[in-house]
């Protein structure tokens, strides 16, 4: 790490044209200057045509003037408000089971630690990068009616057809949420527990609290900011998956990303597709604001050390 | 260590296993399997062949490959660009500045990826700008999705590094640009080198804006998948996604080299 500095910086007034240092700085660009062309790019390629989608959704049919009427049409019709109400649940729903499975799992491999725990940790991340219609791909070959848990039923009772047919439920979708976006969970959790004095914990223990005492009075109030980040923020990801509810075929699962994909491409009904895609944003993006607050008092909390190293 | 009873240990690791493998370890060992399967009516794949991946190699699958390779080469690249160039600019403003742009550059983490393919499909479906049904189109939603990520890592590497550095080679009479250059850029390889392998990885896994989005000509491996998969074509499928992951793994692993040759200069 020493040798980083390899290159020895210029002579002061070494390069060709090198202007002395007090005009330099006259004509310095202000600092706000540079960050324009990369807000102008992305202003561009997905601010312009995220404002076009909020003034479609609010065009009439015959494309003139402003209108609520789409918004109207949308907010009483069944399908839409099923999606809303399809979505909010599995969205919670799967928040709720990636807590308590990844603050079950992190806690075994940050405290009850075994051989391979931290190779267990370092899978997580891996496991990350994956596509999220993988696990449903997969899922399908565990219980799908063909699968390794109705081959090992009907192998074992003889059964021409296995126990196992949730796939195309809610339920499916589920499983299929909660397997994805736990470790989302678990890793601000594990980065949480890292920082948990483990003499607070072996006090506690010595004078003679039981272990369930210590994580609900020690090990819990630390995470809890951990824990609030990553739940709201599965949560966000929850509410914006679309790739597991696809893969799985389910036609009566059908969230609010689902509908836009559908009333957009197999009814090529843009405008209608645009009146939910705002919905869903305005949902999404609070929820998200909600997130990024947490994060902050989060790291203010925490981080003050480090921000001042 | 929390629980000192060997037996609750072991009755605690148990069910940490049981909880564990079927999540996070059988999809993969599950997929694996099913991608060298001829047939699975049992517990296990009852007969055992490679014609999936002959299929998965085959013209067209390999062009979804190739598709997907360089949708995320250049998605990640224009990422890297404009994130690093946010994350630096960002870093010199006032604080209520900063939180805007963080605010701008994260916003599209927030919005539904579906949603921003609906965005970009109603946007430059019409002229001046039609890039609907051109491959150019797919790549922007790619660089749009991940340039986040990009800004973010970034942002991260920025605050950690130590401004001593900098300082001391612009004491030196370093120019800013010759400092950025020769000294700080230098530092963030590292930083720039996961970056970099994490929005490869995300675009090459990217399926819901595509769907919105692509072309007859231009198919990503993910469609591809879920094609195979929808009209039937598990098996196939399943090889198509080891062929996903192993070229992802591949580019992660290689940018990972990159990374630590960068930490030992």
């Amino acid at each position: 790490m020493t040798g980083v500095l390899a290159p020895p910086p210029a002579p002061p007034s070494g390069g060709p044209g090198a202007a002395p240092g007090g005009k330099e700085n006259r004509r310095a660009v202000p600092a706000w200057v540079w960050v324009l062309p990369p807000v102008a790019a992305l202003g561009f390629a997905f601010l312009y045509p995220l404002v076009l989608v909020v003034v479609e959704s609010f065009t009439a049919p015959d494309g003139s003037g402003f209108t609520l009427e789409v918004y109207a049409e949308t907010a009483s019709s069944e399908a839409f408000r099923r999606a809303l109400v399809t979505t909010v649940l599995l969205a919670v729903g799967a928040t709720a089971g990636c807590l308590l499975l990844g603050f079950f799992l992190s806690l075994v491999v940050a405290f009850v630690p075994f051989p391979g725990a931290r190779f267990a940790g370092r899978f997580i991340n891996v496991f990350l990068a994956f596509p999220s219609f993988l696990i449903t791909l997969s899922l399908v070959f565990v219980y799908g009616t063909a699968g390794l848990a109705n081959g090992l039923w009907t192998g074992a009772t003889g059964a021409p057809e296995g126990p196992f047919d949730f796939l195309t439920t809610p339920w499916g979708v589920l499983l299929a949420l909660i397997t994805y976006f736990t470790p989302f969970v678990m890793r601000p959790l594990l980065a949480a527990f890292s920082q948990t004095e483990t003499a607070q914990i072996e006090a506690a223990a010595s004078l003679g609290a039981r272990p369930l005492r210590i994580i609900g009075r020690v090990i819990l109030p630390d995470a809890l900011p951990a824990l609030a980040a990553g739940g709201s923020l599965v949560l966000v990801l929850c509410m914006n998956e679309f790739g597991i509810i696809l893969f799985t075929g389910a036609k009566d699962v059908v969230t609010l990303p689902m509908l836009v994909y559908t009333t957009a491409m197999l009814k090529s009904d843009y405008t209608a597709a645009c009146a939910v895609a705002v919905v869903n944003i305005a949902l999404s993006c609070a929820l998200y604001g909600l997130y990024r607050l947490v994060l902050a008092r989060t790291s203010a909390g925490r981080g003050g050390d480090r921000a001042g190293a | 260590m929390l629980v000192h009873s060997r037996g609750a240990r072991a009755a605690l690791h148990a069910v940490f296993f049981a909880l564990f493998l079927p999540v996070f370890a059988l999809p993969f060992a599950v997929v694996l399997a099913a991608s060298f399967a001829g047939n699975w009516s049992g517990a296990l794949p009852s007969s055992w062949t490679l014609d999936n991946y002959s299929a998965a190699v085959s013209g067209d699958s390999l062009q979804a490959l190739n598709t997907s390779l360089v949708t995320a080469a250049v998605a990640s690249a224009a990422a890297l660009i404009a994130g690093t160039w946010a994350a630096l600019a960002a870093q010199r403003l006032g604080r209520r500045a900063r939180t805007a742009v963080d605010a701008v550059f994260m916003l599209p983490v927030a919005v539904p990826s579906v949603v921003v393919g609906l965005a970009l499909l109603v946007a430059f479906s019409a002229p001046p700008l039609l890039l609907n049904g051109t491959r150019w189109i797919v790549m922007l939603a790619h660089a749009v999705l991940v340039t986040a990520f990009a800004y973010q890592s970034l942002t991260a590497a920025l605050a950690r590094l130590d401004p001593a550095y900098e300082q001391a080679a612009a004491g030196l009479g370093g120019r800013p640009g010759y400092v950025l250059w020769k000294v700080k850029l230098p530092l963030l390889l590292p930083s720039l080198g996961a970056a970099a392998g994490l929005c490869f990885a995300l675009s090459m896994g990217e399926l819901s804006a595509t769907m919105m989005l692509y072309p007859p000509d231009w198919l990503p491996l993910p469609v591809r998948i879920f094609a195979s998969t929808d009209r039937g074509a598990l098996y196939t499928g399943a090889a198509l996604a080891v062929l996903l992951m192993a070229a992802t793994l591949a580019a992660l692993v290689l940018l990972s080299r990159v990374r630590s040759r960068a930490e030992q200069r």
